[in-house]
């Protein structure tokens, strides 16, 4: 089941024989938390493999390809010469944000988040389990599959560093934490990333998380994020993806809530070569709300597949998901939404909603919504469709005297525009919205952010 | 009011099988065992030209590099395929010239069971081809339909009679590799019925099946092909009851169907086999493959069913719409009881231009079953403006059952329009306070009300059947429903 890599790092290798190499080194830089779950992760590994669309779960996507050819593996963390803020500046540029970066996985040595409020600790993943090995103990490895998911167990298995959040009991972050990803190579590369948030009984926080590629290479990056959201508590997180064509993206966001608790994840592909999400919410304690919002709007050769499961393990919880997709040229998409209720867990309210806009003959989309439900009172509906632009909604606009362009990009700003709305940063709102409508009206054909996107008579420079 | 109600469920819950009796009737039959020497005995005493025995043969080599298909959201014990009878016959042989002649006891088993295969069946309108087990036993109507140029008859005439028809049609829906249970079926098929409709023909009755398992420890694996020829109509209706059993039994079924231009086939089953007792024990394993073929432009195909029984459910009637403006239709009422599983829904696979599709699934789980709704909908390249609505709905009644919803929709056409919608609920403590408040005691109302939800499918079905269908679910639920 292992999957082959050709030529990593110039030989033939593959990646369970690259981990077996490198254990050694990767183990004495790591905490003995990281370390813990190595040899299980690897096990599991070497059963399942990177998934293939063989495994009912990856049916739409298939990453065994994508996993395998010529690449470096990010082993070690990136030293940087020039200064990250010299180079790469956010769009949203009205946001007053609480700003970290990350470089190909690896938490960037210079960061200055500046002053933060009280109790808050925002850093590197390698280096809180070093210091605070207790704190990650108890979450790290909870929430994400690593026995039954390859991309997971694969992650798990190389973890190093990513990002760490800690929202203590009681405080509120008043201003949005932004993690910027940024991934920037010479080589083709691959990495992995591992990522905790904690959120303590009664905080709050909103996290952006912003994917950027800033060179032109090819990239495979494999992140995983665990979160924890405690009673009373309340998280807004946003993941803004905007990679050039040749990266391969598998996101997994993995959470549990507590009672009383409240999270709203959204997922916004703005562009993306290959982008996985994993969306894994688990009600845990009673009148918790999860919401799952995403966006994806893809042209070319992209493909986005979002998967979310949201479990619903004890009465009483809320649960709603949207999922809205514009595909152009010879894009796929593919949307998995399964919703769980668990014996007894009685007055479970669970909505979801899939739909898809097809404007060219060659985009393709595969929806897949599911319930399982083992109790009896409970409200669940879900619905996918897959259509093109109300024909009804366009002979209305054109009466009014609308050009059929113009009536097109308001219709699918309309569509796109549901999702949008859920955004609670405005001025990330209002950016994501320009960047929408932008793109619909084709000035901003390619990706907003990255110096070239790969393809051929685009050459948008990073703004 | 929770409590009262739960009460009352339970009561309708738990009624037992009511068809459970088993006919005494002498049986011809194979050992146990499945080999290549058992087909060729199975073909060979069965008459059966050199081309089936091929076909059967190529099934069983097929069939023995699959594997158990597991991905259902199904609990199967394994199943020793060795451990099943592959053929039994009546022994008294079925060549009778008159109703009289038929063996009495079949006859009341017949009886027993409803139907009218007596000539006031013949008033009824209706022609029967009654299989016991695996031999046509009788088959009346034949020369009406005969006159007509229609061809109704069990499978097994129709390979002697009719081997070119056959031997076009046969494994063109469903090829001998297509699945497990189809390869199975075709290696080791030992009678059904086959129905050709000519250019033009409009049936004049509704051709009507009854199936049932008999004899102990035989798997029953029958093969039905329609066959509707331009600007033809048939509807078809099959009807399953089985005796009650310990042993759990097995029952692989292929039902083919193919429509050219401007036909019309309506296929209508109601199943309710023995779905076990109370604890789950004993019971039928029901894992068929239905699919029909728009074959030409503008045929139509439509399948309703009502599956109440089986211990075991793993069914997906499906429509493959090649030709240009054909469409396909497919409503289901399944209801689960005690320990019943059903994994069922349908796929649309969506060619031809201009296609469309309707979906309607209702769903009732009820004590500790499983009912999962498995669907496709394709829409490939080429099907330009192709339409699909699929409506699943799920009640929930109690709350050890579970009830599931898996539709996959794959869309690689812009010009389609594809709608589906799921919703699952329990039957609304405010509706059975509606229905107290004006008179109606909480047992009537949950029979009005799962009545009427399942009313949009079970008024596809012809009037008979409806009726049938009506006291099953009655059956199943004792009493709520009416």
């Amino acid at each position: 089941m292992d999957n082959v890599i050709k030529n990593i790092i110039g030989k033939d290798i593959s990646l369970a024989e690259l981990f077996d190499e490198n254990r050694a080194a990767i183990e004495s830089h790591s905490s003995s938390v990281l370390n813990s779950l190595r040899d299980e992760a690897f096990d599991a590994f070497q059963e399942l493999g990177i998934p293939s669309n063989k495994v009912e779960n990856y049916k739409y996507t298939n990453l065994q390809p994508l996993f395998s050819g010529d690449f470096t593996f990010s082993l070690k963390p990136e030293t940087l010469t020039e200064n990250l803020e010299d180079i790469f500046s956010c769009d949203v540029d009205t946001l007053d944000s609480i700003t970290i970066y990350l470089v190909n996985g690896w938490y960037y040595t210079r960061n200055n988040p500046g002053v933060l409020p009280k109790g808050l600790v925002i850093g590197s993943m390698a280096q809180m389990a070093k210091e605070n090995p207790d704190l990650i103990e108890k979450y790290y490895g909870t929430r994400a599959p690593h026995l039954s998911d390859g991309a997971v167990a694969f992650n798990t298995m190389f973890a190093q560093d990513g990002f760490f959040v800690h929202v203590p009991k009681g405080v509120a972050v008043e201003r949005p934490i932004q993690i910027v990803n940024i991934l920037m190579s010479e080589d083709a590369l691959m990495t992995t990333q591992r990522n905790l948030v904690v959120m303590e009984d009664n905080s709050e926080a909103r996290i952006m998380v912003c994917d950027h590629t800033l060179t032109t290479g090819k990239f495979v990056m494999n992140s995983v994020t665990e979160g924890y959201v405690g009673k009373d508590a309340r998280l807004d997180l946003y993941n803004l993806q905007n990679q050039h064509n040749a990266t391969t993206q598998v996101a997994g966001f993995y959470f549990e809530q507590h009672e009383n608790s409240h999270l709203a994840t959204n997922n916004l592909t703005l562009h993306a070569g290959v982008a996985r999400n994993n969306i894994e919410l688990k009600l845990a304690g009673s009148h918790a709300e999860g919401h799952a919002y995403g966006l994806y709007l893809l042209d070319k050769n992209q493909h986005v597949d979002n998967f979310s499961y949201i479990d619903h393990a004890v009465p009483d919880c809320f649960s709603d998901e949207l999922f809205k997709g514009v595909l152009d040229d010879h894009s796929t998409g593919a949307f998995t939404g399964k919703i769980m209720v668990r014996p007894d867990a009685q007055k479970t309210n669970a909505y979801q909603s899939n739909n898809n806009l097809l404007l060219t003959n060659d985009a393709k989309m595969n929806t897949k919504p599911q319930l399982e439900i083992y109790a009896d009172d409970v409200k669940c509906s879900h619905g996918a469709t897959v259509g093109q632009i109300d024909e009804d909604a366009m002979f209305y606009l054109r009466t009014r005297g609308i050009n059929k362009e113009e009536a097109t990009i308001l219709l699918m700003y309309a569509f796109a525009y549901e999702v949008i709305e859920k955004i609670k940063v405005e001025p990330l709102r209002e950016q994501i919205r320009t960047l929408v409508e932008k793109r619909f009206r084709g000035e901003l054909d390619k990706c907003h952010s990255c110096v070239v996107c790969g393809q051929k008579g685009t050459d948008v420079t990073c703004l | 009011m929770a409590t009262e109600q739960d009460k009352i469920l339970e009561e309708v819950t738990k009624g037992e099988y009511k068809y459970g009796f088993y006919t005494d009737i002498e049986m011809d039959m194979l050992p146990k065992g499945l080999s290549e020497e058992v087909i060729k005995e199975i073909s060979k005493r069965k008459g059966e030209p050199e081309f089936m025995l091929e076909y059967r043969l190529e099934a069983y080599r097929n069939w023995l590099k699959m594997e158990t298909p597991d991905w259902a959201h199904l609990n199967i014990p394994e199943i020793d395929f060795q451990d099943i009878i592959y053929y039994a016959a009546p022994k008294s042989k079925p060549k009778l010239d008159s109703m009289d002649d038929v063996d009495p006891e079949l006859k009341a088993t017949f009886d027993k069971l409803g139907i009218p295969l007596e000539e006031q069946k013949q008033l009824a309108g209706v022609a029967v081809d009654a299989v016991m087990d695996s031999v046509s036993v009788k088959t009346t109507f034949r020369e009406t339909l005969a006159e007509k140029g229609i061809i109704f008859c069990s499978i097994s005439d129709a390979i002697k009679e009719y081997p070119d028809l056959v031997k076009k049609h046969l494994g063109s829906v469903v090829p001998p590799n297509d699945n497990y249970f189809a390869a199975l079926n075709s290696a080791v098929f030992s009678d059904g019925s086959f129905v050709y409709i000519p250019k033009g023909v409009r049936s004049p009755v509704e051709l009507s099946t009854y199936f049932r398992i008999n004899a102990m420890n035989t798997g029953q694996f029958e093969r039905t092909l329609i066959v509707a020829e331009d600007d033809s109509y048939v509807s078809y209706l099959e009807g399953c009851t089985a005796p009650q059993r310990d042993e759990n039994q097995l029952h692989a079924a292929i039902v083919e169907i193919v429509a050219m231009e401007r036909a019309e086939v309506k296929y209508s089953t109601v199943q309710n086999w023995y779905p076990g007792d109370k604890d789950g024990k004993g019971g039928i394993y029901n894992f068929v493959t239905k699919r029909g073929l728009c074959k030409g432009d503008y045929s139509k195909i439509s399948w309703t069913q009502v599956e109440t029984g089986s211990a075991i459910t793993w069914k997906y009637p499906s429509c493959v719409l090649m030709g240009d403006h054909s469409s396909g239709e497919f409503y289901s009422v399944a209801l689960t009881n005690n320990h019943q599983q059903a994994d069922t829904g349908t796929k649309m696979i969506h060619l031809g231009k201009n296609t469309k599709s309707l979906v309607v699934s209702k769903g009732i789980s009820a004590g500790k079953s499983q009912n999962s709704y498995r669907g496709l909908v394709k829409v490939s390249k080429r099907a330009e403006n192709a339409r699909n609505f699929s409506q699943c709905d799920s009640l929930l009644m109690g709350d050890k059952c579970g009830a599931h919803t898996f539709p996959y929709l794959e869309i690689n056409n812009n010009s389609a329009k594809v709608e589906h919608e799921a919703t699952t609920s329990k039957i609304g403590e405010d509706q059975i306070f509606y229905c107290n408040q004006r008179g109606i005691d909480t047992e009537s109302a949950v029979g009005l009300i799962v009545n009427g939800y399942v009313k949009e499918v079970i008024n596809q079905l012809p009037m008979e059947f409806a009726v049938e269908a009506q006291k099953l679910l009655e059956i199943s639920l004792e009493g709520s429903v009416g």
